[in-house]
């Protein structure tokens, strides 16, 4: 028997993605933006009174520990966990399959597993003008005290739904609808010209 | 106008969703108390002052919020995840905590 063959996951940045250094580069690059491409994005909630038992399950498929409160995550290169919502979490791995490990043990009694995977683009905006120019973008605080390290946040750009986690001191990777994806990047890269930016 | 969301924190009112006035009870399914059901769809207090509201975090984590905006200032007086059950606006220091 033949060997299954995957599908190539294209990306819906492809046609507007020209990896080099573009904008106002010539006194430095302030930003890198580049797409992240993970394998598994899960979206997982619990029903009220359920969260503890989902946060559990969490730690024992990813490894990952949640920390306490809203908003909270943690992410260790390969993986990454927020909460976005009450009771509401983001789970993102870089390789495929994460909804498998999740499926059978995430019962109907604890709530409910939802694999995202091909219905969001994950962007990634780092270097050292990251947090200028996101926050251009969305009206929330992006001060290392006010969103610390792992913290997701749920808000939008003019309607565009975006779930945010911060992955290092500056660095963000930004969750988007798909069909958006190719719109959002394009006003991203516009508002990065300012400060000159690498598409990598 | 920002409305502190008891998840998100604070937001600016563009991320809300206005789901109307918080004092209105919904009679069961089955009633056919007419005027129960009349009050219910037409009845407003329409006050000059405290106003309990039912907001949508639409633009956020998209959950459901009691909220209490005074309609003449704006002023949002308080805030909580409308499971957490009913709270109004004539027992608000309740719903600061």
């Amino acid at each position: 028997m033949a060997e299954q063959q995957l599908p190539e996951r294209q990306s819906p940045l492809e046609p507007e993605y020209h990896p080099g250094s573009h904008g106002n580069f010539e006194h430095g690059i302030d930003v890198i933006l580049s797409e992240t491409r993970p394998g598994s994005i899960l979206q997982l909630a619990a029903w009220p009174g359920e969260e503890k038992r989902l946060i559990e399950i969490i730690r024992k498929v990813t490894g990952l520990t949640l920390p306490d409160g809203a908003g909270g995550g943690t992410s260790s290169g390969a993986r990454a966990v927020f909460g976005f919502a009450p009771g509401k979490f983001t789970v993102v791995d870089e390789a495929e399959g994460l909804a498998a490990a999740f499926a059978g043990i995430i019962t109907p009694a604890i709530g409910t597993l939802t694999d995202l995977s091909h219905g969001r683009t994950a962007i990634r905006i780092a270097g050292p003008k990251a947090e200028w120019v996101m926050a251009k973008f969305f009206a929330i605080d992006f001060a290392l005290p006010a969103f610390p390290l792992g913290a997701g946040r749920s808000t939008n750009h003019h309607d565009i739904f975006a779930q945010i986690q911060r992955t290092g001191a500056d660095q963000f990777d930004i969750y988007v609808f798909r069909s958006f994806a190719r719109s959002f990047w394009k006003a991203l890269c516009h508002a990065s010209e300012e400060v000159g930016y690498e598409v990598q | 106008m920002l409305i502190t969301c008891p998840y998100c924190g604070p937001r600016d009112v563009i991320e809300f969703t206005y789901q109307g006035d918080g004092n209105r009870e919904r009679p069961q399914p089955p009633s056919q108390d007419l005027d129960a059901w009349n009050a219910y769809v037409y009845d407003r207090l329409n006050p000059a002052g405290d106003h309990n509201e039912i907001w949508q975090h639409s633009g956020g984590c998209r959950a459901h919020l009691r909220v209490v905006r005074n309609t003449i200032t704006h002023e949002i007086l308080s805030t909580a995840f409308a499971r957490g059950g009913h709270k109004s606006a004539d027992n608000r220091a309740e719903g600061r905590s």
